[in-house]
């Protein structure tokens, strides 16, 4: 069973039970970029269109997470050379071939010798966290947002009534609410799936193994095994995000290996559950509730006026 | 087709709105290149040097959903019926009828109000009473729906039985109640906003709450200053200047502590709200220091406290909504924090 120390060892799994906390370890070393993770999502959770736009940024068209996007593909453009990013890094044997940039002359034409392949894409496919402290889910005040037995948070529809508190509770902007429905939806980590011993549909449909699925401290070892071999091959930059059980949020259950710093990727780079600061803002509340009465009370006080 | 690209310098061409901000961090071997090459510098002067880096620009949070008439006429009326139950109680007690008459109305009034602008923004607001079928502290939205519903029916008996006369003892009873629930009302709206990622109200939790019962002491003082005799305002009065006084300076401190997340207080919309209170709330309070004998001085003064009070609230929504719409006010505080967490530990 998963035991959170910074919750005060909460249990964050169903207690009574041996079923291990779940999560995904989203490597981005190795997104392509394909989306499928993104149509499998919406497939399988019958997640209505949401428009068909071009961003005008990038191949970004689904913008960031929200009500009707519950795995967002972030397409980054740098500058940057792009020895090392080949999916072959790590695997010795594997020579890496550079298939080049897209386009409609030859690579390199106008950039001269000089910068030449120096251009890279940092795709990351981005979900809920599925975080060790959830502020969503302290802060709902309907109890639509719960725990599931397998670590992950998920909101049941039939009770949430779209108060839209968790909305911007939510430190990575994950969940929102749905316009013409009312309630707020977001990633439930294929919580139907899982209970017939299926992996989530985005795992399932990412042709790079890029999102994988399975027990979290499975997950954390392999990460940390990925980030050692990337570092060995001189990539650097690579490291992991959400993986770390002191972090603000206690954890996410859903971590990331990055290539450039998180808020490249539109996420936070420090995020912390807002529900850590919660007693001490009812301390101070308390203290100013005390105030005012006293302040009220004081007003009736001396000798009367007129 | 796009016009734009990303040379060793930046991004050229770029449509304005479209700034790719991208990076230079160290992909080949060895240190990291210092600074970003890429960043957007803060715009404003106070903040140069707060370089930071962001998704195209985009916000890292998602976007407050609740409508501004909603939520923010939600925590200003909270705060006015909370404070006047409270004053209502103590002229009650000591024989001030004219005072707390008005006064047990407006709470009456104003709770009503607030519990219709919450109601009103609900996604599904026939699942309203979903808010009761839990008890969670963590959750002040939740502990304010048991507030609410403690506090609604105890001030709407002290009203009623105000109005038909009925009851007199359990009126006055109902009063009282109303009168020491009421600031607990006025203020859990605070730790209601700061509960939330959004930076400028996360972030000014410490002074929230003092702003909010300054501004419901201002606003009950002003309706009372504005309904009540001259010879029965006093405590209204008193109330206002105590509120008035209260407020200002939690505020002020606030923006001072946030530092650059004190922008969104003191420009835009939300600053323009933020000034347009203070100066009606200061009118307001120096109105009720020298409206002892003038009931037009008094009645006007009160209009200013309670509108200012209106405006404070209003201007804190707003505030926050441009914060949390900025990934600068997100990034920038976050990625200071992580700098000094690693000074501390390198020491």
């Amino acid at each position: 069973m998963a035991i959170n120390e910074e919750a005060g060892g909460q249990p964050v799994t169903a207690p009574g039970t041996d079923q291990p906390r779940m999560g995904f370890f989203t490597d981005t070393s190795v997104c392509i970029g394909c989306k499928a993770c993104e149509v499998a999502c919406k497939e399988w959770n019958m997640i209505p269109e949401d428009g068909l736009d071009f961003t005008a940024m990038s191949f970004d068209n689904s913008g960031g997470l929200g009500a009707d996007t519950w795995r967002h593909v972030t397409f980054v453009e740098q500058r940057e050379p792009l020895g090392h990013q080949e999916t072959g890094v790590g695997r010795p044997e594997g020579a890496p071939v550079d298939l080049g940039m897209p386009s409609f002359e030859r690579p390199g034409d106008s950039t001269g010798a000089d910068e030449r392949g120096e251009f890279r894409w940092l795709m990351s496919s981005d979900v809920c966290k599925h975080c060790t402290s959830a502020a969503c889910l302290d802060v709902c005040p309907t109890g639509a947002l719960f725990r599931t037995e397998y670590g992950t948070v998920v909101v049941q529809e039939d009770i949430c009534n779209g108060c839209g508190y968790c909305v911007p509770a939510c430190p990575y902007g994950v969940i929102d609410k749905r316009q013409d429905d009312g309630r707020v939806w977001k990633c439930t980590l294929c919580y139907d799936r899982l209970g017939d011993g299926l992996e989530p549909a985005c795992a399932k449909a990412c042709p790079t193994d890029s999102i994988q699925f399975g027990e979290l401290d499975e997950l954390r070892e392999r990460a940390n095994e990925r980030v050692r071999d990337l570092r060995e091959a001189g990539v650097s930059s690579a490291r992991l995000y959400g993986e770390d059980p002191r972090d603000g949020v206690g954890g996410a259950g859903a971590f990331f290996l990055l290539l450039d710093e998180p808020e490249v990727y539109g996420l936070p780079p420090d995020p912390v559950v807002t529900t850590r600061d919660l007693p001490s803002m009812w301390r101070y509340a308390g203290v100013a509730a005390v105030t005012l009465l006293a302040g009220v009370s004081a007003t009736f006080l001396g000798r009367r006026t007129r | 087709m796009s016009t734009s690209d990303v040379t060793r310098h930046g991004v050229e061409g770029a449509r304005p709105g479209r700034e790719a901000v991208t990076g230079s961090a160290a992909v080949m071997g060895g240190e990291r290149r210092g600074e970003p090459e890429h960043t957007r510098s803060s715009d404003t002067p106070e903040v140069s040097g707060t370089e930071f880096r962001s998704y195209y620009g985009q916000p890292v949070l998602n976007q407050i959903v609740w409508e501004g008439r909603d939520i923010a006429g939600y925590l200003f009326l909270g705060g006015l019926a909370g404070a006047s139950s409270g004053l209502a109680a103590g002229a009650d007690l000591t024989g001030r009828p004219d005072l707390a008459r008005p006064l047990k109305y407006t709470a009456l009034g104003a709770v009503s109000g607030s519990l219709v602008a919450l109601i009103h923004d609900l996604g599904r607001p026939t699942r309203f009473l979903n808010m009761l079928r839990v008890f969670r502290p963590t959750s002040p939205m939740n502990m304010g729906s048991w507030l609410l519903a403690g506090y609604g029916p105890v001030a709407g008996v002290a009203a009623v039985t105000e109005a038909t006369g009925l009851f007199p003892r359990t009126g006055r009873a109902a009063a009282v109640g109303a009168g020491v629930v009421g600031p607990a009302v006025a203020t859990y709206t605070a730790p209601l906003i700061c509960d939330t990622a959004v930076p400028a109200w996360h972030e000014g939790y410490r002074e929230m709450p003092f702003v909010f019962v300054g501004s419901a002491a201002a606003a009950s003082g002003g309706m009372g200053m504005l309904t009540a005799p001259l010879d029965q305002a006093a405590p209204a009065r008193r109330a206002a200047v105590f509120g008035s006084a209260l407020e200002t300076a939690a505020v002020a401190r606030m923006e001072h502590r946030l530092g650059m997340l004190a922008e969104p207080y003191q420009s835009g919309r939300g600053g323009a709200l933020m000034r347009t209170a203070k100066v009606l709330s200061l009118a307001g309070a120096a109105g009720a220091l020298l409206s002892g004998r003038s009931r037009v001085l008094s009645a006007v003064s009160g209009a200013a406290l309670v509108a200012g009070s209106a405006c404070a609230r209003f201007g804190i929504f707003e505030a926050g909504v441009r914060s949390a719409a900025d990934p600068k006010y997100t990034v920038v505080p976050q990625r200071q924090r992580l700098r000094e967490k690693r000074a501390a530990s390198e020491r």
